[in-house]
């Protein structure tokens, strides 16, 4: 299938869902939204894929949404920008969250607007030394959208959550890493490579048992103590019923290294 | 798998639960005449089978039912739906008299919702989603859906769903009232099957009973409800299980009800 905003592979149990408009620093038009969507839709049918990275091309991440595709129609009032959001961003963030595998975001260089929210919504989060965060929305009269206000206060508290969206100043690689808003910071030319290495690694541990992990961290402010113990109970279950349990504790009692299939 | 419905597996009841599975993967389990007549078959298999106390009704991952048939639907004109045999298979679904368990996971929608509510109890898993969408086609729910998602989700939202088409989630609908519990999808059937057996165990009298007055009370007055009730919980007190029940009580050990 050829995609003519996004690079689409898959190597290793790993694919790669590169954003690729670098003359408008990746930014989303609904081309791009709607090829994303695709991809998507391959990595749930790929049984061979384990884990994803999203990347970008060039020297940006991704600066959100195109502002010259807004369709505004001369004749209206105003945009409904909330139309946008419920077609495409909102979809997209459900996607990664609900993506049954880990999700490493590697941010290659800018990433504002949605696009400095859109690696919130994934697992982990790589960015090289020269990768920037702006909550650009306050800018422009808009508010964080894609999950921004929402993951925000969970990774770096409240404090730092209303001055990083009211103000939308940049915040670079480094500072992002020691507020917890990123995992690893990395030298410009190996990020990619790294965030590989990383996939490669989770896309051999046991994938399903991983999915329910990320299922129930992702959960895990939603809910008091006592319903989430009981959602830990349930997922343990369905962990307890996959072959790469089984697998798991066979290899630790033959002392050899597991073999996990991701079932 | 029970090879006598083409569109139903029907399993061999286990603990006094039989399970029904709606088999109509391709067309995300869409009613049509054939599977809502081989239902009301296999509901009134159950009724009259005796080990069977309680049934759970459950779909496919992705979709309880997704609605009617539409294809179907198209070659009926006034005459045709006047003499729709379908009314005679939803009759066939609302008299069964044990206790009936919907196990929701994904679609739910049109009459699969209409089917749902149905049951007396509903679980869904976290992904499902609960809609009436006729309006889309210019037609409106015709299997209850106006009238029992009203008792289940009130008025305001009833009149929402029905009005606009546009379905609501797992979580809004226990909100309402819809359903009573959200599972984990993969755990939808496993947690019905367990609700089931906990009723299974009970003396069918009573649940059968109990069952009815709160039908009853549904669709009549407080004051023939609570006599309807009176009756019942009077009839009771002539069984074997009810001296059973309280003895097990008084004498601190399991309860064995025989029905009787």
């Amino acid at each position: 299938m050829a995609f003519e905003h996004i690079l689409y592979s898959v190597e290793s149990g790993v694919a790669l869902l590169s954003l690729n408009r670098p003359k408008s620093l990746n930014s989303f038009n609904e081309s791009m939204h709607l090829e994303v969507r695709e991809a998507f839709k391959l990595i749930r049918k790929d049984k061979q894929v384990r884990a994803l990275v999203i990347t970008g091309e060039g020297r940006g991440f991704c600066a959100g949404q195109d502002l010259s595709d807004r369709n505004v129609d001369p004749n209206a009032e105003s945009p409904d920008l909330g139309l946008s959001i419920e077609r495409f961003y909102n979809p997209l963030i459900k996607s990664i969250q609900d993506l049954p595998m880990p999700v490493i975001c590697a941010v290659n260089g800018v990433a504002a607007g949605a696009g400095a929210n859109i690696p919130l919504a994934c697992d982990l989060i790589l960015a090289s030394r020269s990768a920037k965060f702006i909550q650009a929305f306050c800018k422009i009269g808009l508010v964080p959208d894609s999950g921004g206000t929402w993951f925000l206060p969970r990774l770096v508290g409240m404090a730092k959550a209303k001055e990083l969206a009211l103000l939308g100043d940049s915040v670079d690689a480094e500072s992002a890493l020691a507020m917890g808003l990123i995992n690893r910071v990395t030298e410009d030319d190996t990020l990619r490579e790294e965030a590989l290495t990383l996939a490669k690694r989770l896309a051999a541990q046991p994938t399903q048992g991983l999915a329910y992990i990320k299922r129930a961290l992702n959960q895990s402010f939603d809910h008091g103590l006592h319903a989430h113990l009981e959602l830990e109970r349930d997922l343990q279950r369905l962990a307890g019923q996959t072959k790469d349990y089984r697998e798991g504790v066979a290899a630790f009692m033959e002392k050899r290294s597991p073999d996990f299939k991701g079932k | 798998m029970n090879s006598s419905y083409d569109m139903l597996c029907v399993q061999p009841s286990s603990d006094g639960v039989q399970v029904i599975q709606l088999n109509r993967p391709e067309a995300l389990n869409a009613l049509t005449t054939q599977l809502l007549d081989e239902l009301a078959s296999a509901l009134s298999v159950a009724q009259s089978d005796s080990d069977v106390n309680v049934v759970v009704l459950t779909g496919s991952k992705k979709a309880f039912a997704a609605g009617a048939d539409i294809k179907e639907m198209a070659e009926r004109d006034l005459v045709g739906i006047l003499n729709d045999p379908r009314q005679q298979s939803w009759q066939r679904i609302s008299q069964f008299s044990k206790p009936l368990i919907a196990a929701v996971n994904g679609y739910c929608l049109g009459g699969g919702c209409e089917l749902a509510m149905h049951a007396d109890v509903l679980i869904a898993g976290r992904d499902a989603k609960f809609g009436q969408p006729e309006i889309n086609l210019g037609i409106m729910p015709g299997a209850g859906g106006t009238q029992r998602l009203v008792h289940a989700v009130g008025k305001s939202l009833a009149m929402q769903m029905v009005l606009s088409g546009q379905p609501i989630s797992a979580e809004q609908a226990q909100q309402a009232g819809l359903i009573s519990e959200i599972t984990q999808p993969e755990l939808t059937l496993h947690r019905a099957i367990e609700i089931a057996t906990d009723i299974a165990k009970k003396s069918p009298l009573a649940v059968r009973l109990a069952k009815e007055s709160i039908l009853k009370g549904m669709d009549t007055d407080l004051a023939t409800g609570l006599r309807f009730e009176r009756h019942a919980f009077t009839v009771l007190a002539g069984t074997q299980d009810r001296n059973e029940g309280i003895a097990a009580f008084l004498e601190k050990r399991k309860a064995h009800f025989t029905g009787r």
